[in-house]
Order: C-alpha cells, then structure tokens, then sequence
C-alpha cells in the first residue's frame, strides 16, 4: 500500500492513473512525476517498492502544491477577488456563473438544485 | 485569447498622464474615467478612480491587490433587484 500526500493509491491500477487519485494531479502530471522519479509509469502501485514510492513522493515535495496546499491556494485566489470587490468576486459571492456565461437558463452547476418561484401567472387562455 | 505580451498590457494614456501629474505633486484628488477597459497599473495604487458605469462615476479606491485587473472589474453595470414577483427581496442592494 503506497500512500502519498495523505492519500491511499488505488493498489490494483498502474501508477501513472495511481498518482491522479490525488488532487491537484491529472495524467500529465503523473507522467511527469514518475519520469523524474524514474518510475515505469506501467507498473502497478502495488509492485512498487518502497525505494521508488519514496522517490515519487520526494519529488512531488520538491515541484507540486496538491491536496490541501492547493485547496486553500484556490480558496485564497477566491477570497482576494471577493475582497477587492471585482466583477468576478461579485459572482462568486452570489453563487453565479463567473465567466459570462448566460444565467437565463442552464448554470446549474453554480445555482444548484432548481428552486421554482411560484407566482408567474400563465397568459390566460382563450374560453 | 488573451492579448499579446509583446504590446504590454492596455492603459488609457491619458489616464496614466493624469496619474503621473498627481504623483508628482503628491496629490490624491479623484481622476473621472470612462476608460474601463485600462488595466490598473502600480503607478495607481493609492488613488481614488471614478470610473463610469454607464450611469454614473463609481468611486474605486485601488489597492494593491487590484493591479493587474481592469477598471471596469470594480464598477459593476448592472444592479440585480430581485425578481419580478417575488416579494421576499425588496429593492435588495447589489455587494
């Protein structure tokens, strides 16, 4: 069982999709990682040995903000445009989509589970 | 696409020469602007920028964290009022 910045890697998968379990790592990544760390990036997590888990996580330390360093690096990037009361801040404080995109429909992502507003009357029908 | 590094970022010229004028007599009276568009460089940082919104001048105070970003950013269009028919938001105010 390999275990790296915090988290448990997935023994059964090959290391380069191992390593992407962890946040702020996508294949690219990894790849990168395990090249410097001359790690087969084919070989299982479960066949690494302790020397090569340590080499990886000795260059991880060395070149990559994951986990919870970059959690709250994002966090405080949030917080600096709230703070400075730009365009961008506005939107993330009021939970809307940041990058103009529309908000007449769609953008659920940012607004979240459809809240319907009752009072809109209907156009009356003919008789 | 963001624009090209090799022309530097975009600042009203006029904005900046208004900007210099005041540094050098060490002055901080409020610059009016419509130029939204113009990067706020460092040369800004302590002055206070009107900046027009379409309707009227928002005075922005530009702090140090704000360099880098457009004057337009910190002078918001529009103003969000609730929706129609609800009544829960009355006249709510946007920040």
């Amino acid at each position: 069982m390999a275990r790296i910045a915090g988290i448990d890697l997935p023994k059964q998968k090959k290391a380069f999709i191992g390593l992407t379990y962890i946040y702020g790592i996508g294949r690219i990544t990894a790849m990168n990682i395990l090249e410097k760390a001359n790690v087969n990036p084919e070989k299982k997590i479960s066949d690494l040995t302790e020397e090569e888990v340590a080499e990886i996580r000795a260059v991880m330390t060395a070149d990559y903000k994951v986990e919870g360093a970059l959690r709250s690096e994002v966090q405080q990037n949030i917080k600096r445009l709230m703070d400075i009361g730009a365009y961008r801040g506005l939107r993330h404080r009021r939970g809307l989509p940041v990058r103009g995109q529309r908000t007449r429909t769609n953008s659920r992502t940012r607004k979240g589970k459809r809240r319907t507003v009752a009072g809109k009357k209907k156009a009356p029908g003919k008789k | 696409m963001p624009r090209s590094i090799k022309k530097g970022p975009f600042i009203d010229y006029k904005l900046l020469l208004k900007i210099r004028k005041l540094n050098e007599q060490n002055k901080k009276t409020i610059v009016k602007t419509w130029s939204r568009a113009s990067t706020i460089s460092p040369e800004f940082v302590g002055h206070t920028i009107a900046v027009h919104n379409g309707m009227k001048m928002i005075p922005v105070y530009v702090s140090e964290n704000m360099v880098g970003h457009k004057l337009g950013e910190f002078s918001p269009t529009r103003i969000f009022r609730g929706h129609p028919g609800t009544k829960a938001e009355k006249a709510s105010k946007v920040k």
